[in-house]
C-alpha cells in the first residue's frame, strides 16, 4: 500500500467514524418516532444538507472498502498486480454509482 | 529458587530436520539457575552431538541464541528453564518466519536483507562535516533513536509477527525499528530514500499494530512505536506533496 493509498484509507476512516454514528442516530430517531417512507422522503426531498452528508459518506465508502479489501486480498492470497487494483477501482466504481443512485433517489423523490 | 529448580529431570522435545522433520525427546537434568541454551547445549554435548543450534556470547549481547520456546519465541542464553517450563517439559523449535537450515539453526539473511531494503545504515551523505555532530541526549530526536538502538537482531520480533507471515515482502519490526532510529538521527543525509523503503509494499504501512513484536522483544525495545512514527513521518511527507 502506498503512502498516498494509506492517507485516503485513514483519512475516510476519520469521516466514517463521524458519518456512521450520524447515520445510524438518524437512523433510530427517525424508526423512533414512527415516521412512514413517505414522512422521510418528504423530509430528504430537495434537502441539500442531506445531500451533502450522504455525497461525502458515500466517497469516504468508496474509497475506504476498497482500499481495505485490497490489503485483505494481498495478505490472504496471492493476488497482485495490476488486474488486482483493476478489480477494486472497479469495485470503488461501483460503490459511488450504487451510493450516488440512493442518494439522489431519495434526494430527487 | 523455586523447589524444583535444581532436582529431577526435565523432557526436552527439540525439533530435529529442517522445514521437515520431527520432535526428539530427550531427558536432562535439572540444574540451578539453567538456562534454556544450557539445555539445549547439554543435550548436543552429552547425548546428541548431531544438533544443530546457534549461539555465542550467551549473555544476551551477540543476537544468535533465539528459538520458539514452548510457543513463544525467546532469547534462550537469558532465559532460566524455571521461568519457562511447563510440567518439567521444554518443547524447542526453530524461530519462525525463517526457513530452517537444520534443527534449531535458521537462515536469517532475508532478515538481515531486509535490514538493506530498508535503509537501515547510515548515510554521511556526499560531504559529511568535519567535525564532531552535537546531539544534545535530551533532545526528541536523540530520545527517539536511544529508545530503539540496543536491537540485537535476535529475530524475535520477526518470529512472533504475524504480519511476516501474512506477507514475505514486509519489512518486518526489527528492519523498521532500525530505519526509524536513523530517521531520528540529525547526521543522517538520506531520509527521502529512506522514507521511500520504508512506504513502499511491505514498508510500515502494512503493521498491524499486534503488538506481538513489541510483547516478545527481549531487549524490552517497542518497534510498534518505531513503526508508529515511520507512519506518522510518511504521512507528514505525502501532505506536503511527495511521493
Amino acid at each position: 500500500m502506498s503512502a498516498k493509498l494509506f492517507l485516503l484509507q485513514r483519512a475516510s476512516a476519520f469521516v466514517l467514524a463521524f458519518a456512521v454514528a450520524a447515520h445510524l442516530a438518524t437512523i433510530l430517531y427517525a424508526v423512533r418516532g414512527g415516521l412512514t417512507a413517505g414522512e422521510i422522503l418528504s423530509r430528504t426531498h430537495g434537502n441539500v444538507a442531506f445531500l451533502a452528508f450522504y455525497s461525502l459518506f458515500v466517497l469516504a465508502v468508496a474509497l475506504h472498502a476498497p482500499i481495505g479489501l485490497r490489503n485483505i486480498l494481498r495478505e490472504w492470497t496471492p493476488w497482485r498486480g495490476r488486474s488486482l487494483d483493476l478489480a477494486l477501482a472497479l469495485f470503488a466504481l461501483l460503490l459511488l454509482a450504487l451510493g450516488f443512485r440512493a442518494v439522489f433517489a431519495v434526494f430527487t423523490s | 529458587m523455586t523447589a524444583a529448580e535444581g532436582s529431577g529431570t526435565l523432557g526436552v522435545e527439540i525439533w530435529r530436520g529442517a522445514e521437515q522433520g520431527h520432535f526428539q525427546t530427550f531427558a536432562i537434568p535439572r540444574r540451578t539457575h539453567q538456562t534454556v541454551l544450557d539445555v539445549v547445549t547439554e543435550v548436543q554435548r552429552e547425548h546428541d552431538s548431531t544438533l544443530s543450534y546457534r549461539f555465542a556470547c550467551r549473555v544476551g549481547m551477540c543476537g544468535s541464541c533465539a528459538m520458539v520456546v514452548n510457543g513463544r519465541p525467546r532469547w534462550t542464553c537469558r532465559t532460566r528453564v524455571s521461568e519457562v517450563a511447563e510440567d518439567g517439559r521444554l518443547r524447542l523449535e526453530p524461530l519462525r518466519n525463517f526457513a530452517v537450515v537444520k534443527d534449531l539453526a535458521v537462515e536469517m539473511t532475508q532478515f538481515f536483507d531486509k535490514w538493506k531494503e530498508a535503509k537501515g545504515s547510515f548515510e554521511p551523505g556526499p560531504e559529511p562535516k568535519r567535525d564532531f555532530a552535537v546531539v544534545p541526549p535530551a533532545s526528541k530526536e536523540r530520545q527517539a533513536a536511544d529508545a530503539g538502538i540496543e536491537c540485537i537482531g535476535c529475530g524475535v520480533c520477526y518470529s512472533a509477527c504475524d504480519v511476516v507471515a501474512w506477507d514475505e515482502g514486509y519489512l518486518g519490526p526489527a528492519a523498521l525499528n532500525r530505519a526509524w532510529t536513523l530517521v531520528n538521527d540529525v547526521r543522517d543525509r538520506g531520509q527521502s530514500d529512506r522514507l521511500d523503503a520504508v512506504s513502499g509494499g511491505g514498508g510500515c504501512q502494512a503493521c498491524h499494530t499486534h503488538m506481538s513484536c513489541t510483547s516478545f522483544c527481549p531487549k524490552a525495545i517497542a518497534p510498534t512505536y518505531a513503526i508508529a512514527g515511520l507512519k506518522r513521518a510518511m504521512l507528514m511527507r505525502s501532505l506536503r506533496g511527495a511521493p
